[in-house]
């Protein structure tokens, strides 16, 4: 007897082609069934599905959906709801905005225990600490008063899988509940999804993107490509020997080469020294001192032409922060020489010029071109700035060509950017920097928004733009994976301050820090995790 | 700026005004009044529109003619309602009069009951207390208010959303500096400056508009202040800046849109705002100068002569009308602007 079985499921927005189309799953008691696919693939509206928290516009068929032998679809909307919180708990991706604010910690678990087990006051609260203990918080009064903004990325998904455990679940259903994190928490969110997994003889359904992830702690998987499911079985065998294409086409996704090789004799393009950046924090009192956060504590680097530096670190280690000083975009202390000007030297007009040389692609692909702007628009911007003489037809010739450049059709002039994917968008930003010619391109998680095999696309670009152009990058990055495909050197992070420096491949070999070495563990590790019990 | 940038989204949000009925219908409507009234020098005149005097036609509402032209005694402008010069044009051609034979400054002489006199064949709705027809001040007032309210409309939202661009663009001490003034400065009375400054300078319609501007421009600063606050960290505002583009286009060019629909959903209240101000600043007797049509002064007439209800009533209904049509349009703004409704 299952604990979960689906069968075909199928979910349609009004008359289109399914988004979920005649999928059927099965999840046994104690063991981990991941739904791994690409954005779009319909994983998440899989699991929505069974807790009915499907959009009103869309429509549910299944010929069956059964808990414990108990068939879901017989029952009424209020009777299924009733198990979303009880018998079935949920985590989802971003813990922060999946929490209440204004609610403290006592107050977020104790609601689920109100709904369902009518708990309150001394009941609850002494509830609430067992579950605090039981995902490895400190279970005191101090944190149960405490509010979501005061708690950590991690201890903010180990509140909500407390919520989850509230009441006892037989099923957890597990949305990409680590992708907000950095790999180091990651790691230790999952150990604990495995620990109750054991301890509780929970089901657990994880829908993930990463099949490191995924072929490290569940026991089965099932593959999802346009609503479909493509394969499924035990994860060993699905990862290591996979029969269908898409699987395959999957797993080679993950980053792979290494740079582009650098003369020994490239001249260097860019230098830092003791680059510093702080930010005031508010007063103690009125005239009191001002907390200052040191974002960039005394940074030197080198950076060649023809070379990528990568600058790894966890979030708030203040990669982002060195990469807006280096432009400029943030006041700063010491010293950023490009072609042997000392850009701090100069403000408004006169930093102007130099801004061509280096230029920037940011993370988010939707954050990073205006919606109001077409594609012409949005990528000549920077010839109108630093070559005003061009006409409007040279210019857009100029775009033209750019953006055949970056592998999209150059007939997408009069597009905006909400017509195109994550991974077209990331082109175009690419293109609107390449289109002055820069000598540097600092990358700031430019692949970390897309999915597996889109990233890869787009470091193959990199790869091959910095090979025609001779381009130096700058590449931030959390994943390893990334970095380690693309960069010559590397520097990590870690509050402010580089922990280490040196060439990748010796930095991956042998990590002079312990930091680092944490790092790599967490990214790299193949060691399984599964399930003993069958 | 906004249609050229975004042409489908615009016809998109265009239809979702048009799909607010009410709203569709009240700005054809208020269109309509409005132009109509733009023209009411071809409604409203004690002048004819056309004459055909011996063989020549004459415009009197573009050119001023004296007397003499249609063989009268004086040197001055003719008086078409006068009698005499009436039979002098008349019996050498015609004249075509516009519908309502009054201009707002025309006094009715002929009154054969003492001003204000109620409703007849001659004034559709009566005098006021002055012997001069209520329905020709009243297009000529409306034409007045509305005109003002779009002026002093522009002209506060222009400034209000640049000291907001600003105040939000480069945030810190700017924006706190601006912040407290325009604490400090909305908290005067204005209704008392206008009464002290009236006193000293005579109130013209160009004089009013400053004055009112002087402390109506801050009602947009605030929604324009969030929105850059929240556009300044954007990551293509931040590529732009790295790529060199001058502030002011950046605020132009990639934030202003962004700002553009708060503020253009605020538009027709600010405009209903405008309209009612003036209204009242007539209607307590420190607004526009003595003898302008205006709807507040015949309020005003109408609280003063209670046996009158046709002054009161006319002035009510006009406001009432021109109000709600704005308050409908702004409703249907709104929504043109609601993502919920257009992208639906």
């Amino acid at each position: 007897m299952s604990l979960l079985e689906l069968e075909q499921l199928t979910v349609r927005f009004g008359d289109a082609v399914p988004v979920v189309d005649q999928v059927s799953l099965k999840l046994e008691r104690g063991r981990m069934l991941a739904l791994v696919g690409e954005s779009g693939s319909g994983k998440s509206l899989t699991a929505m599905s069974i807790l009915d928290l499907l959009p009103a516009s869309a429509t549910r068929e299944a010929t069956a959906l059964r808990l414990d032998d108990e068939n879901l679809l017989a029952w009424s909307a209020t009777e299924r709801r009733r198990l979303r919180g009880g018998r079935i708990g949920t985590i989802f991706q971003e813990p922060l905005t999946a929490l209440n604010p204004l609610h403290t910690v006592e107050k977020q678990i104790g609601e689920t225990l109100r709904i369902h087990q009518g708990l309150s006051g001394a009941a609850a609260r002494q509830r609430s600490l067992s579950l605090l203990s039981q995902v490895e918080l400190p279970a005191s009064e101090a944190m149960l008063s405490r509010y979501p903004h005061q708690l950590s990325g991690g201890q903010r998904q180990r509140v909500m899988i407390a919520m989850a455990l509230a009441n006892d679940p037989e099923l957890l259903i597990a949305d990409e509940p680590t992708t907000a994190l950095d790999v180091t928490v990651q790691e230790t969110i999952m150990d604990l999804l495995k620990r109750l997994q054991h301890e509780r003889n929970l089901g657990i359904l994880l829908i993930s993107h990463d099949l490191g992830l995924v072929g490290r702690f569940a026991e089965d998987v099932a593959v999802m490509h346009q609503g479909k499911v493509v394969e499924s079985g035990p994860s060993d065998q699905v990862l290591s020997q996979p029969q269908a294409q898409y699987t395959r086409h999957l797993i080679d996704a993950e980053p792979s080469g290494t740079a582009v090789p650098v003369a020994d004799d490239a001249p260097a393009l860019l230098r830092a020294d003791d680059l510093e950046v702080s930010f005031k924090g508010s007063r103690r009192g009125w005239f009191g001192p001002r907390e200052e956060t040191r974002a960039v504590d005394r940074i030197s680097f080198q950076l060649r032409r023809g070379e990528t530096l990568g600058v790894v670190g966890e979030s708030g280690s203040g990669k982002s922060t060195l990469a807006l000083a280096l432009l400029r975009l943030v006041a700063c202390q010491g010293r950023v020489m490009l072609l042997d000007q000392d850009l701090t030297r100069l403000s408004g007009g006169a930093l102007r010029p130099w801004r061509r040389h280096m230029q920037v692609v940011f993370q988010d692909p939707f954050g990073s071109l205006n919606p109001r702007l077409t594609v012409l628009r949005a990528v000549e911007e920077g010839l109108r700035v630093h070559q005003p003489d061009l006409s409007r037809d040279q210019r857009r010739k100029r775009v033209r060509q750019l953006l055949r450049e970056v592998g999209l059709d150059p007939d997408a002039l009069e597009r905006y950017p909400h017509e195109f994917s994550g991974g077209q968008r990331q082109r175009i930003a690419i293109a609107r920097a390449l289109i002055m010619k820069p000598d540097l391109l600092i990358l700031d998680e430019p692949t970390s928004a897309l999915d597996r095999s889109v990233q890869a696309q787009v470091l193959d670009l990199l790869r091959d733009l910095q090979r025609r152009h001779g381009l130096s990058y700058l590449f931030i990055s959390h994943d390893l994976k990334v970095v380690r495909a693309l960069s010559h050197r590397l520097l990590v992070m870690r509050q402010g301050q580089v922990v280490e420096h040196g060439d990748t491949e010796t930095v991956f070999q042998r990590p002079a820090h312990d930091y680092t070495r944490t790092l790599i563990d967490a990214a790299f590790s193949t060691e399984k995790k599964h399930a003993v019990a069958h | 700026m906004m249609a050229t940038a975004s042409a489908p989204l615009w016809r998109r949000q265009w239809r979702a005004f048009r799909g607010n009925r009410r709203g569709f219908w009240s700005l054809l409507v208020f269109l309509v009044l409005f132009v109509l009234s733009l023209g009411a020098e071809w409604i409203a005149n004690d002048k004819p529109l056309l004459i055909r005097y011996d063989g020549a036609f004459y415009t009197p509402v573009l050119h001023t003619y004296p007397e003499t032209t249609f063989g009268g005694f004086f040197e001055t402008e003719a008086n078409y309602r006068d009698p005499v010069v009436r039979e002098l044009i008349e019996e050498k051609g015609w004249m075509l009069w516009p519908a309502i034979r009054y201009h707002y400054t025309t006094i009715n002489y002929e009154l054969t009951v003492p001003a204000p006199a109620p409703p007849s064949a001659e004034n559709w709705l009566g005098t006021d207390d002055q012997g001069r027809d209520v329905l020709a001040r009243l297009i000529y007032g409306f034409r007045t208010s509305v005109l003002f309210g779009l002026m002093l409309t522009l002209s506060a939202s222009a400034i209000g959303i640049m000291v907001g661009a600003i105040q939000g663009y480069y945030g810190g001490w700017t924006d706190l500096a601006g912040q407290r003034f325009i604490e400090i400065w909305s908290s005067m009375p204005i209704l008392y400056l206008i009464i002290i400054l009236s006193s000293f300078v005579v109130p013209s319609f160009w004089s009013l508009l400053v004055i009112m501007l002087l402390f109506s421009w801050m009602t947009l600063v605030d929604l324009v202040r969030a929105e850059f606050l929240r556009c300044r960290n954007m990551e293509y505002v931040r590529a732009a800046q790295a790529i060199g583009v001058r502030t002011p286009v950046i605020m132009f060019r990639h934030m202003l849109p962004n700002a553009m629909v708060a503020t253009l959903t605020y538009l027709p209240f600010v405009l209903n705002a405008a309209v009612i101000t003036l209204t009242s600043l007539d209607f307590i007797g420190f607004g526009l100068p003595p003898g302008s049509p205006s709807l507040g002064e015949l309020l005003g007439q109408g609280k003063a002569n209670l046996q009158a209800p046709w002054l009161g009533l006319s002035a009510f209904v006009t406001l009432a009308l021109m109000l709600s049509l704005l308050v409908f349009i702004g409703e249907a703004v709104r929504d043109a602007f609601d993502p919920r409704k257009f992208l639906s």
